[in-house]
């Protein structure tokens, strides 16, 4: 529940089997997979696989947007960034 | 029962709580560390067994003379990479290095299965010639069996091999002190990750390939810088981690690592993330562990990354006073973690 | 790896652990219901970053966990027969039944094989024609359209030698069970990314509203969950109770729609019983008559009983979030991955099982 990957569409199957297939790459391992239930994916997408199976098109606009969010918030912070875990844990925002 | 109790029974089989022998007492964690320690050792107790290094050390007329066996079982016995031949000169050279012998002369026994095809056979003597040559080693002495269709797997093989231990070269866990550091010879995980992508219908279509090598010559480079080596291990089944974790408590000392450090090439990181299986407990065939004085080390690095199977070698990590007997990791993201022993079959994770 | 590393950074993890420091007031606790999340979460020792005043509980999120004794029972018994390849996903293989588990019958010489995709059981059913394949269909809304598929699959290729041994649970059924328990001590839940990648997130809107606890969609990377905590926190801070997506590249409100049709055309919804917890109502999924053929239970007769648990196993306790792994009398000692007394050790996803390996230092 739930080891799934993402890996990026190479190329699809022709063979005219009974399920869509393609060939997805994972870092430079490369595997077929179903993609029956991503109809619209393109080659050079990338696909969250589970099982054998691609799950969804992974919305990289959305992936950068959370990073940059990540980035945005580091900017604020930027002189507060506490790298000790004892200091995370006991701090306390007393401005509030 | 508990292991007490157990230990007191002079019953043949004193510890098990398990009628059956199952794949996980030949795994290289807990449970093969416990058939071994439990029914083996408690039966054929010496000087030289107890020392459970790779190899035994033996002494004659003052040279000291390292004896290691290895037995080879693989199934498929062709993969990515080599073949259960090299494998298995391989397997014993490496272990003679490390105890810090120069490999001279290997035993080879064979238990074939009727119907192997003699191609098959050809190939994997062919592989076996190459690997001795490579490393330098003679086979002297063999055996050759025959067993009906069934009740083998195609072949099997047992290798033994005797080398010379120079003077001033002292390999035992026992000599390790806090502020050593821990050498990695390269990437993780090769060997298994590539068996894996041929067995168990976990097919891949990829370039992982074993990383089987002879590591003397390595080892040799090593000792060329320094002779404050204490520890040489290779960490086979199991991985990285059982390693770790005997030479931990047979040191009765800790080991942290840091898992920025541990080289692993992006492929086989893939493949364990696709399969769920974790890269520390996969394993080598091609790689060292060594655990040297904190002064050589960087030296000796620097030495292991001009010899073919050193040129990833890195340090990953120190021996500790603290956590003795056990090994810690700083994970990635600088929080930190013991690392366990492999218990049973590493299974492939669904979720 | 792309879409994996970028989430597993030191100084993310450090930027947000800081952050949910900054804000809290209160102590929370907070629920994650996916045994992917409980590993991640314990691998990583991410509680270490976490300020004092949140505990996080782990639900019952791990389905080799939940996965009724029963269902193993009759999985041993099919798997006994000569003329059966049984096949499952790896972590099914430890989980002890009432007498066996897989993996000593395996030692038995009974052919049992791992398989990473159930097509690849279908794939052994249409080269082995003389034998029996049987999958162990096992999961969450996750791994049901893939259990789905296969079954659908051999119907269109007229296999008669495939059918599968379900046991498949949905997660919004326990979440308000676990919910409208007058002990619950749940402030606010993660969401479990990849079930939500299939179902959207529709369904949890109205228990968010009915039981006021925010529901954050969390994925699996130490940053998604360390996120997935931050924006529960800062809701209950502010005292909302919305559902919210932290998971937006891989998750969207709808969900994947040919996967739930494909739920639809081959499962029916029936009530379950959930190991360590008990009958939960229409909280799983079995194949319909239509697929009747390839429930393995109508094509072998088994003979198996209900079971009472090792009283020693408080594998329902931790599976509802009310204890955690260290108060149990057995854990470590007659209990620890070699010898699982309970489910949560066996599977590398139970909570029991991911706090003996990570141990904190």
């Amino acid at each position: 529940m739930c080891l799934a990957i993402p890996g990026k569409i190479l190329s699809f199957d022709d063979d005219g089997g009974a399920l869509k297939m393609a060939k997805v790459d994972f870092a430079g391992v490369t595997k077929k997979i179903c993609v029956d239930w991503v109809p619209d994916v393109k080659i050079g997408e990338y696909v969250l696989v589970h099982v054998g199976f691609a799950l969804n098109i992974i919305d990289e606009q959305q992936a950068e947007d959370t990073l940059r969010a990540l980035r945005e918030m580091g900017e604020l912070l930027d002189d507060e960034i506490i790298s000790d875990e004892d200091e995370i844990k006991n701090r306390r925002n007393t401005a509030r | 029962m508990s292991d007490d109790i157990l230990e007191k029974l002079s019953c043949p089989v004193p510890f098990s709580n398990y009628e059956k022998v199952l794949m996980a007492h030949g795994g290289g964690g807990t449970l093969s560390q416990k058939l071994i320690s439990k029914m083996f050792l408690t039966q054929f107790q010496n000087p030289y067994l107890n020392l459970l290094h790779d190899g035994a050390i033996l002494e004659n007329a003052g040279n000291k003379i390292a004896f290691s066996t290895d037995s080879y079982v693989i199934n498929p016995i062709f993969f990515p990479g080599g073949n259960i031949g090299e494998l298995a000169i391989n397997g014993t050279v490496n272990d003679l290095s490390m105890c810090g012998a120069k490999p001279l002369y290997l035993s080879l026994g064979f238990i074939i299965e009727e119907g192997l095809l003699m191609d098959e056979l050809w190939r994997i003597v062919q592989s076996i010639k190459n690997a001795a040559d490579i490393a330098g080693v003679q086979i002297v002495t063999g055996d050759t069996k025959v067993v009906e269709k069934g009740k083998g797997d195609k072949i099997f093989i047992n290798t033994s091999g005797i080398g010379f231990i120079p003077d001033g070269r002292n390999i035992t866990p026992l000599n390790c002190k806090a502020g050593d550091k821990i050498i990695l010879s390269g990437k993780i995980a090769q060997h298994g990750m590539a068996i894996m992508a041929v067995r168990e219908g976990l097919n891949f279509e990829s370039e992982i390939v074993s990383d089987t090598a002879p590591l003397n010559h390595l080892v040799e480079e090593m000792f060329s810088v320094s002779n404050r080596i204490n520890v040489l291990r290779d960490p086979t089944r199991g991985g990285i981690s059982s390693t770790l974790n005997e030479i931990a408590q047979s040191a009765n000392l800790g080991i942290m690592i840091e898992e920025n450090k541990i080289p692993i090439s992006a492929q086989v990181s893939a493949a364990c993330e696709i399969i769920g299986l974790d890269p520390l407990y996969i394993a080598n065939e091609g790689k060292l562990i060594a655990i040297v004085s904190s002064d050589d080390a960087e030296n000796i690095i620097d030495k292991m990354r001009t010899s073919k199977y050193g040129i990833d070698a890195v340090i990953i990590g120190e021996v500790t006073e603290e956590n003795k007997g056990k090994v810690v990791m700083k994970t990635m993201l600088g929080t930190k973690r013991i690392v366990d022993m492999l218990s049973g079959e590493q299974l492939p994770r669904i979720c | 790896m792309k879409f994996i590393d970028e989430y597993r950074d030191e100084a993310a993890a450090k930027l947000i652990a800081t952050k949910i420091a900054d804000i809290i007031t209160k102590p929370h606790t907070i629920m994650e219901i996916c045994g992917g999340q409980t590993h991640t979460i314990v691998k990583y020792g991410l509680e270490q970053l976490l300020p004092k005043e949140i505990t996080i509980v782990h639900g019952p999120g791990c389905p080799v966990c939940v996965t009724p004794v029963e269902s193993i029972d009759k999985a041993v018994e099919i798997a006994s027969y000569d003329n059966v390849i049984f096949t499952s996903f790896g972590d099914m293989l430890r989980v002890p039944g009432s007498k066996k588990d897989l993996l000593s019958l395996r030692a038995d010489g009974k052919d049992i094989r791992i398989v990473y995709s159930p097509l690849d059981a279908v794939n052994l059913a249409k080269e082995n024609p003389e034998k029996k394949i049987v999958f162990f269909a096992v999961g969450f809304e996750t791994t049901a359209p893939a259990n789905a598929m296969s079954v659908k699959l051999a119907k269109k290729l007229n296999l008669k030698n495939y059918s599968i041994l379900t046991s498949q649970v949905l997660v919004p059924p326990a979440m308000e069970l676990l919910l409208s328990s007058p002990s619950t001590k749940i402030n606010g839940f993660l969401a479990a990314g990849h079930v939500c990648t299939v179902m959207g997130y529709h369904e949890y809107i109205p228990i968010a509203e009915k039981y006021k606890v925010p529901i954050v969609v969390t994925g699996f990377e130490p940053i998604d969950i360390l996120q997935g905590i931050y924006l529960a926190v800062k809701q209950l801070e502010e005292n909302r109770f919305d559902v919210e997506n932290q998971y937006a590249r891989a998750v969207v409100k709808d969900g994947n729609i040919p996967a739930q049709q494909l739920l639809k055309d081959v499962f029916k919804v029936v009530d379950k019983q959930w190991r360590g917890i008990g009958k939960i109502a229409l909280s799983g999924l079995a194949l319909n008559d239509f697929y009747a053929d390839y429930d393995a239970e109508n094509i072998f007769d088994l003979q198996v009983s209900s079971f009472e648990e090792n009283s020693l196993c408080i594998a329902g306790d931790i599976l509802q979030g009310n204890k955690k792994p260290f108060d149990c009398a057995a854990f470590g000692k007659t209990c620890n991955p070699e010898h699982p007394v309970g489910a949560p050790m066996v599977s590398s996803e139970g909570a029991c099982a991911a706090y003996f390996r990570y141990a904190k230092v």
